[in-house]
Formats: C-alpha cells, sequence, structure tokens
C-alpha cells in the first residue's frame, strides 16, 4: 500500500494525539510522555487545546528527541488520530513515510487514508467495550488501551509504564491493577495482530540525567514560595491561572505553621484584574512580597495601577503569561507579544524592568528574583513567560536554592534609623542610584511618615506642581531606571566558532528552538553569533552585540517585531541592521522556521556558505 | 499644598488623652477644600474619634481613591501614613494593605463618585471579603473636584446648581453594604458631629467591614435648593434612629442612663458602645428589619442616621483566611523560605 518508504528512527520522532477535549486522554497522553522520559530519552510534549471545557479538538504532541532539542519541531511522524472531527487535517498533517494509528473498530473507506504512510489499526472500541461496561471508564480505559498498544508498536519497555501507574495510583490498589489490565489488552492486542516494533522506536538511553520534568507556571509560582511572597491576589485568565492554582497548592505544602496550622500567607481571588493589582500595590506599600499573575487583557486593566507603581514607587510583581492577541485574540495560543505594552506600560512617560525566562527552570529563578529587584528598585517587575513555557511540561535542569540567601528588601528606613536622627525624604536621592528611602506604615510614632500619591510631589513627599520639582523627580526615575540595568539578569552570549559580522538575538521560549536552529543553520554553512536577551532595561553588552555585527536577526513570536522595536527605540540604532524573524500564528516557534527564514535571508544577501566556497 | 505651612505651637494648656498626646497630634495639614465643606467637619469628626480613643497616630493607616474626599486624609493624623491612590480603587489598597499588616488600623476614605461610580465593584467586594477596616464615604451627590457633575448618589428628581434634573435612580450604598454582609453599617450627616464623633469610635472598635455612609454637602456646587443633599435639605430629613456613646475600657466615664433606655454592644477591641434609642422599635441587629425599615423610610423622603446595623461577633478576612497573628509582612526567609532540602525532593518528585 505505501509507497514511499517507512520513516525509520530511533528516538528522534514526533507522535501527535488527536483527542476530544474532556474525553480524559490528557492523563494517558501525558503518560506516555513521561514513559518515554524513564526510558532515559528526552521528550518535549506540547499540549494544543482550544478556549474549552468539553468537545472541541485538542492535540497533545510529543516530540522524542535524543538529541535534546525540546522546541516543537514541526511536522508529525506518528499521528494517533482519535478524533473524527480532524480526521482530514490530521492525516495530510502526517509526513510522508509516516505512521497513522486509529480505531478501526468502525471500517473507513480507503479514500480516508493515504498511499504514502503506513497505516495501523487497532479495534480500540471493540477491546474496550468488551472489557468495560460503564461509560467513563470505558472511555477512561480505551485510552490507557492505546497506550498500550503504542507501547508495543514503539518498543517500549512495559515495566516502565506500569512503574508510571504504581506512582500516581499510589494507596488506589483497584485503580492501579485496572490501569495495568488496560495498558496490557492493548499491548497484548498489538503484539498479537500487529507487526511490533514498527520504524519509530524508543530505546534506552542515558540522555535524561538529573532533569526534572515541570510547567512553567508551576515553577514560577514555587519561585514565588521561595522568593517570600506572602500576598498573591489574582483573577482567573488562561494561560496564568495555574500560576495561582500552584501558588497556592505549594503554599499549602510549604506555608503552614507546623504546630497552629496557620497560614503564612494570603490568596486572594479578586473580582478582577484591577483588584488584583490593587492588593498586590497595597501589600508592597505596607511591606508584604505581593504579586499577580494574568495575561495580555489582564495587563490592558491593570495599567492604570502600573503607572502608579512607577511614579509613586512601590514595589509590584506581576507574572504575564502570554497568549496571542489583540483583544481576546487567541486565549489557549502562545505568543511574546506583550512586550511593548509591558515595557511601557501606562500613560505618561514610564519604563518597566521586564524579565524573560527561557524554562521553568529560570522560570523559578527569576521569579524569586522579581520580588528582591521589587522591593530594590521599588517598582513594578514583569515576570514574562508565555503559554508555551507556561502551561507545557518542559524538561530542565533541577531548581537550585542557596540557603544562605536572605532576602534584599532594598532601602527601608528602620524606626533605629529615624531615631539617629537619619534624614528621611521619600523621593530624595541619598546614594545617586536614583532610589530613595522608604517606611513602612506604623515604622515610628512622630518621624518617617508620608503621604503616597500619584501626584507630583517633592523630594519629601510634599504635594508640588512645580515644573521644576517635577522634572527632577522624572530624571531621578530614569537614574533608577539606568541601575536597574546592572541588577536584572545579563545577556548569554553565545559565539559562532569562526568570527562572523551575522548576530541572531532572541529571548524567552523561542531559546530550545533557536539553539537547535544554530545547528541546522551551521549545516547551510551559516555561522552566527547569539545573543540571548534575559531582561529589560538592557544590559550595555546589548549594545556591544549590535556595534560587533552587520546585521543581527531578531527572532521573536510576534508580528511586529516587538522587542527590534524596543532594542532600537532604548540603543537608538539604525533599524535596518536589526532584521526581524518572526512567528506569530499562536503555535511555538521551531529551529525549522528560524533556519529556513535567517537561512534565505542570508542567501538573499548573497553571503556565500563557506562549504560552498570551499569546494 | 507645599507653599501652606501649618504652625506647630499649641497652647501648652491643651488636654492630653491617655497616651499624653493632644488633639493637635491627631491633624494634618491645612485642608485645601472649600471654605464650609462637609467633608471637613469630617476630617474633625476623624480627628476627635482618633483622639478620644487614645489611638497611636502612627498605627493608623489611611487610604483614598481619587476626589475631594480622597484628598482629605492629607489633612488629618499627620503622623500616619496615607495612600492616595487610584479613582475607585482605594477597597483594592487597603485590602492588600490589610492582608500585609493585620495589626494596623486601616481608615478607607472614599467619595460617592469614587465608590457609587467607577470603583462600585470594589466597594462592594471589599465589603464582602470582610475586611478589617472602617470604610467611610464622604457622600455629596456630586463630582466636587470636576465643578459638579451629578454622581451614582444623587437621588433622582434632585436638581443640579445648572438647574438640570437627575433622572437616574440614586445607588444607596447603605443599603447595598448590608446586603453584602457589612457587619458594621452607620448613616451619619457631617453637620451633625455629635453623631458622626462615636459612630466613627464605634467602627474604629469594630473587627470587619465597617461602613459609614456621611452625607455631606458640597457647599459649592449642591448646596442650593432642589438638592437633596444640602445642609437645609438634610437637615429637614435628617432621621436619627439611635445616638450613641463608645465607652473605652479603662476609661470610667461614668455615664448614667434611665433604665431601660440603653442597650450595651460589647466590641471585639474591649471597648463598649451605649446605645440610645431614639426609635423604639429599631433594632440594630436585625440585618433584614434594618433594609426593610431603610426602604421605607427612604420612600417616604428620609434619611436615616445612626448605628443601623451591628454584628459585634464578626469575622474578618483574616480569618477567613487563616493567616498567622503575626503580620505577613515581618516574615523573613527562615519562615517564608522551604529551603534547599525541600527544593532537592520537590526536584526528585518530578523525574
Amino acid at each position: 500500500m505505501s509507497d514511499k518508504k517507512p520513516i525509520s528512527s530511533v528516538n528522534d520522532f514526533v507522535v501527535r494525539f488527536a483527542n476530544v477535549n474532556g474525553s480524559g486522554s490528557a492523563s494517558a497522553n501525558e503518560m506516555f510522555a513521561r514513559a518515554i522520559l524513564r526510558h532515559g530519552v528526552p521528550v518535549s510534549p506540547r499540549n494544543i487545546f482550544p478556549s474549552n471545557i468539553q468537545g472541541l479538538p485538542t492535540w497533545y504532541e510529543v516530540r522524542v528527541t535524543e538529541g535534546g532539542h525540546l522546541g516543537a519541531r514541526g511536522g508529525v511522524d506518528m499521528m494517533v488520530a482519535m478524533n473524527p472531527q480532524t480526521w482530514d487535517k490530521d492525516i495530510a498533517g502526517i509526513e510522508p513515510g509516516g505512521y497513522l494509528f486509529y480505531d478501526s473498530t468502525k471500517p473507513m473507506p480507503s479514500t480516508k487514508f493515504r498511499g504514502d504512510i503506513t497505516v495501523i489499526g487497532v479495534p480500540l472500541t471493540a477491546i474496550t467495550n468488551s472489557t468495560y461496561t460503564d461509560p467513563r471508564q470505558r472511555q477512561l480505559f480505551k485510552n490507557i488501551i492505546y497506550l498500550g498498544s503504542l507501547s508495543a508498536l514503539l518498543d517500549m519497555d512495559p515495566k516502565l509504564i506500569e512503574q508510571l501507574i504504581g506512582e500516581q495510583y499510589k494507596g488506589k490498589e483497584k485503580l492501579l491493577s485496572s490501569n495495568v489490565h488496560a495498558l496490557h489488552l492493548g499491548r497484548d492486542w498489538a503484539l498479537q495482530n500487529l507487526k511490533c516494533p514498527i520504524g519509530l522506536r524508543v530505546k534506552k538511553s542515558d540522555k535524561v540525567g538529573d532533569r526534572i520534568f515541570i510547567e512553567g507556571n508551576s515553577a514560577a509560582a514555587l519561585g514565588a514560595v521561595y522568593g517570600g511572597a506572602t500576598v498573591c491576589a489574582w483573577y482567573p485568565i488562561t494561560p496564568s491561572s495555574s500560576v495561582a492554582e500552584a501558588f497556592t497548592s505549594h503554599c499549602k505544602k510549604y506555608r503552614h505553621d507546623p504546630v497552629t496550622g496557620k497560614a503564612k500567607y494570603a490568596i486572594v481571588q479578586g473580582e478582577d484584574e484591577l483588584a488584583s493589582i490593587g492588593i498586590v500595590i497595597g501589600a508592597s506599600w505596607n511591606g508584604a512580597r505581593a504579586f499577580t499573575a494574568t495575561s495580555g487583557p489582564g495587563i490592558s486593566l491593570m495599567t492604570e495601577f502600573i503607572g502608579l507603581s512607577y511614579f509613586a514607587e512601590i514595589p509590584a510583581v506581576i507574572m504575564n503569561i502570554q497568549r496571542a492577541g489583540p483583544s481576546t485574540g487567541m486565549p489557549t495560543r502562545t505568543q511574546q507579544c506583550d512586550i511593548i505594552a509591558c515595557a511601557y506600560a501606562s500613560h505618561g512617560d514610564t519604563k518597566h524592568v521586564l524579565l524573560f525566562p527561557e524554562d521553568p527552570a529560570e522560570a523559578f529563578e527569576f521569579a524569586a528574583a522579581a520580588f528582591d529587584l521589587a522591593d530594590r528598585l521599588q517598582t513594578t517587575i514583569f515576570l514574562m513567560l508565555d503559554l508555551d513555557i507556561g502551561m507545557n511540561h518542559r524538561l530542565c535542569r533541577p531548581l537550585k536554592w542557596d540557603d544562605a540567601k536572605q532576602y534584599d528588601r532594598g532601602k527601608v528606613m528602620t524606626a533605629e534609623m529615624l531615631e539617629e536622627g537619619r534624614d528621611f525624604g521619600r523621593y530624595l536621592d541619598v546614594d545617586g542610584d536614583g532610589i530613595p528611602y522608604r517606611t513602612y506604615p506604623g515604622t515610628h510614632p512622630t518621624k518617617g511618615s508620608y503621604f503616597t500619591r500619584g501626584t507630583s510631589r517633592d523630594r519629601y513627599a510634599r504635594y508640588s506642581e512645580e515644573g521644576s520639582v517635577y522634572a527632577d523627580n522624572m530624571q531621578r526615575l530614569m537614574r533608577k531606571f539606568e541601575t536597574a540595568q546592572d541588577l536584572v539578569p545579563r545577556p548569554l552570549q553565545a559565539n559562532a566558532e569562526r568570527p562572523t559580522k551575522y548576530g541572531v538575538i532572541y529571548f524567552g521560549s523561542t531559546s530550545p528552538a533557536m539553539d537547535e536552529a544554530i545547528g541546522l543553520l551551521e549545516a547551510r554553512g551559516h555561522q552566527l553569533d547569539r545573543l540571548r536577551i534575559r531582561a529589560f532595561p538592557f544590559h550595555s553588552s546589548v549594545a556591544s552585540f549590535l556595534a560587533e555585527h552587520d546585521f543581527v536577526y531578531v527572532v521573536e513570536q510576534n508580528r511586529d517585531s516587538q522587542l527590534r522595536q524596543l532594542i532600537v527605540n532604548e540603543n537608538g540604532i539604525d533599524p535596518v541592521r536589526l532584521v526581524p524573524i518572526v512567528h506569530y500564528d499562536g503555535s511555538p516557534i521551531t529551529a525549522r522556521f528560524i533556519a529556513k527564514a535567517i537561512g534565505d535571508h542570508q542567501d538573499h544577501l548573497k553571503v556565500t556558505p563557506l562549504r560552498k566556497a570551499v569546494s | 499644598m507645599t507653599y501652606i505651612a501649618k504652625p506647630k505651637f499649641h497652647h501648652p494648656g491643651l488636654k492630653k488623652n491617655e497616651l499624653g498626646y493632644t488633639h493637635r497630634d491627631y491633624e494634618g495639614k491645612i485642608s485645601t477644600l472649600c471654605a464650609g465643606c462637609g467633608h471637613d467637619s469630617i476630617t474633625a469628626s476623624i480627628i476627635e474619634a482618633c483622639y478620644e480613643l487614645s489611638i497611636e497616630p502612627h498605627r493608623v493607616a489611611k487610604i483614598s481613591g481619587i476626589g475631594c474626599s480622597s484628598k482629605t486624609p492629607d489633612y488629618f493624623l499627620g503622623n500616619s501614613h496615607g495612600f492616595n491612590s487610584v479613582h475607585g480603587r482605594m477597597p483594592s489598597v487597603l485590602t492588600g494593605a490589610n492582608l500585609a499588616n493585620r495589626d494596623l488600623i486601616y481608615l478607607g476614605v472614599s467619595g460617592d463618585g469614587d465608590s457609587a461610580s467607577i470603583g462600585f465593584g470594589q466597594f462592594a467586594h471589599s465589603i464582602r471579603r470582610g475586611v478589617n477596616m472602617t470604610y467611610i464615604v464622604e457622600n455629596n451627590g456630586v463630582y466636587g473636584l470636576t465643578k459638579g457633575q451629578f454622581s451614582a448618589t444623587a437621588d433622582r428628581g434632585s436638581k443640579s446648581k445648572k438647574g438640570v434634573t437627575n433622572t437616574d435612580n440614586a445607588i444607596d450604598l447603605v443599603a447595598i453594604a448590608l446586603q453584602l454582609g457589612a457587619t458594621f453599617v452607620a448613616r451619619s450627616f457631617s453637620g451633625d458631629k455629635s453623631q458622626l464623633v462615636p459612630l466613627i469610635a464605634a467602627a474604629i472598635g469594630h473587627k470587619g467591614a465597617s461602613f459609614i455612609d456621611v452625607i455631606s454637602p458640597c457647599i459649592a456646587f449642591n448646596n442650593h435648593a432642589g438638592s437633596t443633599k444640602s445642609f437645609d435639605y438634610v437637615r429637614e430629613h435628617n432621621d436619627a434612629v439611635n445616638r450613641l456613646d463608645v465607652l473605652v475600657g479603662r476609661d470610667p466615664i461614668a455615664v448614667d442612663y434611665a433604665p431601660g433606655t440603653v442597650q450595651m454592644v460589647d466590641q471585639h477591641d474591649g471597648s463598649r458602645i451605649a446605645l440610645r434609642k431614639i426609635d423604639a422599635d429599631y433594632d440594630p441587629h436585625d440585618r433584614l428589619g434594618a433594609m426593610t425599615f431603610l426602604q421605607k423610610h427612604a420612600a417616604k423622603g428620609q434619611i436615616v442616621t445612626g448605628l443601623l446595623y451591628v454584628d459585634p461577633d464578626a469575622e474578618d478576612l483574616h480569618e477567613h483566611l487563616n493567616t498567622v497573628e503575626v503580620p505577613l509582612n515581618t516574615l523573613e526567609a527562615d519562615t517564608l523560605c522551604p529551603g534547599s532540602t525541600a527544593l532537592d525532593k520537590f526536584n526528585a518528585s518530578l523525574r
């Protein structure tokens, strides 16, 4: 039947599950990904889901990658087509020579298949229905049955899957044994009726190491716990809700007094994003570490308060789990599209600190660091995650914490300092770094109180509409922002093997795809120096990098090349030298996309690849 | 304003309270509101109440939104931290501040535009959460700072200074507060200090969401014939159901009340409220009764004032959240950070 040689690949392929949301497939699919990890083979899974609870199509994609490429690859080597709604599109998406796995209980006309793929039918419904009578059981176990069949087809070790089932249903013997039973139903059927294994295989390896498998939102929430956040106010919005939910569960585990059972934190689900950020501002003004988590529409609503935080100098941490905008946009699709909205949030002249973690491990570190930065700089710190990092399990290095670390509470004038007669001016720049001292409410009976306001005031917090007083304050705020440059995480540079005039700048979730693309580009003879930006304001090394290269590609996941705009604007760079490489259809950027876009541009520049030049 | 300095000296014989503070220690900067503004009388009442209660001035956090009323925290408790925040958002800022440090006294000052229009949602939600605060709305029915537009508390049929009749229905914040579960609800009049001062003092002593709607005529834009928030109108239609005295624990105020005329309410902070009934049938512990009473009297054009509802055993947001007794803003890394050992275990669970 096949006129194309079936794909043959060990530990390097993409399996995509097409399901209907609400069918309970997510946990079976996730178990598939985890089982491969247990073989010592890295995986990179992604949920592609609708903004809906039940009935609409959902996909789960697992990239099996011994080479450790954690970005999305593009293309599908094996489709597990469990959703009739999307059948045609799913079949069309399979790579030539790929595999189709489907439920063959009901016969399908041959026109519904393709000649250049291997079709594998397992009568899943028939097997399920002959074993189970309860409808919900039928639905759930069908997922485990296909997992069993896949384990046979892909030559996976069933013991490792049983181990995972054992961990998941620890203490629930009945569920445990029935899941194992279902697994073997599917596996045995495949072994008896199909040619196992197929060309795609999982072989035990040792490439996972001590890495952990975690969602960025959970890691960021744990960073908030470690960073000392005690107040969290939030309003549900995809894809950020799981930050607050994870913070809640982490706090339940780590933040209750062992004796009294009382909570060393307060979480409030606000009535909207305005209230959420208001609560954060109020708590931070009063000396607690506070944060909110939101996404694009929430940022839009919060901007008035963000301006207050900037101007009245109140710490705040906002975790923005970006999704495709504008407006409601695509709530369940990823983008890096709020760079400008956050960097310059609010009316008037403002600039805000942005942190760009590349994966959950950095999300944890930067989330914890954000609270130190917020206290030190007395302003809003944005942790810029996106759906791709936030809501997908990502393999990353283990989270680390130095127990010697103390929190940096910034410049806080205490009752003792006031008693010593220290001059307290709330907006007085005593150290030349633009950062004034603050006092917490209730510090001293007669000294150190001040009136916080969003209106203009002098260095001693007294209301003033004098032009010179206003300008003096605005200039100090600029000095403070310059101070921030050296406090935020620095860019990381990686140079090509040979000196090159070309560079590439990227950030956040683009990271794994970029790393992989560099390999693809090198194979085509293109050498590129890389700079991964990790924060705004930009460190001086960004300007140096730009100066050292004739052309710099700026790779990002939005239409308007927002980071490039920010670089041009903040560094006064000739925009022609910054080439936008943008991907913005809501799917995560791939190495293939980057390599093609940059490669084509290099060809257009008539850059002769070195390999051709020497041959 | 920076250029209006208030002299600090005062008469040596000025009376001192239990903590040794005089009235002057509870004052703030010179008011920049219009001469005769009802808000200044409320400011004076807050000063009086805090003085009488012998509150340490710096233990109060005064938080407001935007508008004439929201400017007033600058005019009282000069040794307290104040926060003139964002229009309509005082309740959320106060909620956050309260979560950070449960030991301070939170005074929220707002206006009718700030709380009934732009901030109606925040007003409602802070009340329903039971934030431990004293929430005062200085209610004049107009936007003063933008020169006299109707606010959402302006009565239907009332006339603006320019002669425009208001056709929208009024929001009664007291009725809403009752419905949302406020555990201390009162209404008063800025022109009746003897009623207002003890109400503020009692509200401060209450644990939970205390709400006081103070009708406070705008001398510049809403004190004319045809207004239902003018001094004359409110005086004529004021229907006080009770008057009260606040008795502070150790202060042996010898007040003789005729038997049967006074109802005592024990407050969480140890103070006691002596309620002198004016309307014999009015029961301030009956939420539903209060709501009906208010509606009936409002229909007759009467403005019911006094302590309208109190639940002395109320719980606050901190109790709902089961937070530790010490203020969250005093906790440091040693108690907040789970440390590297816990993190290693966490990592191990993710492999």
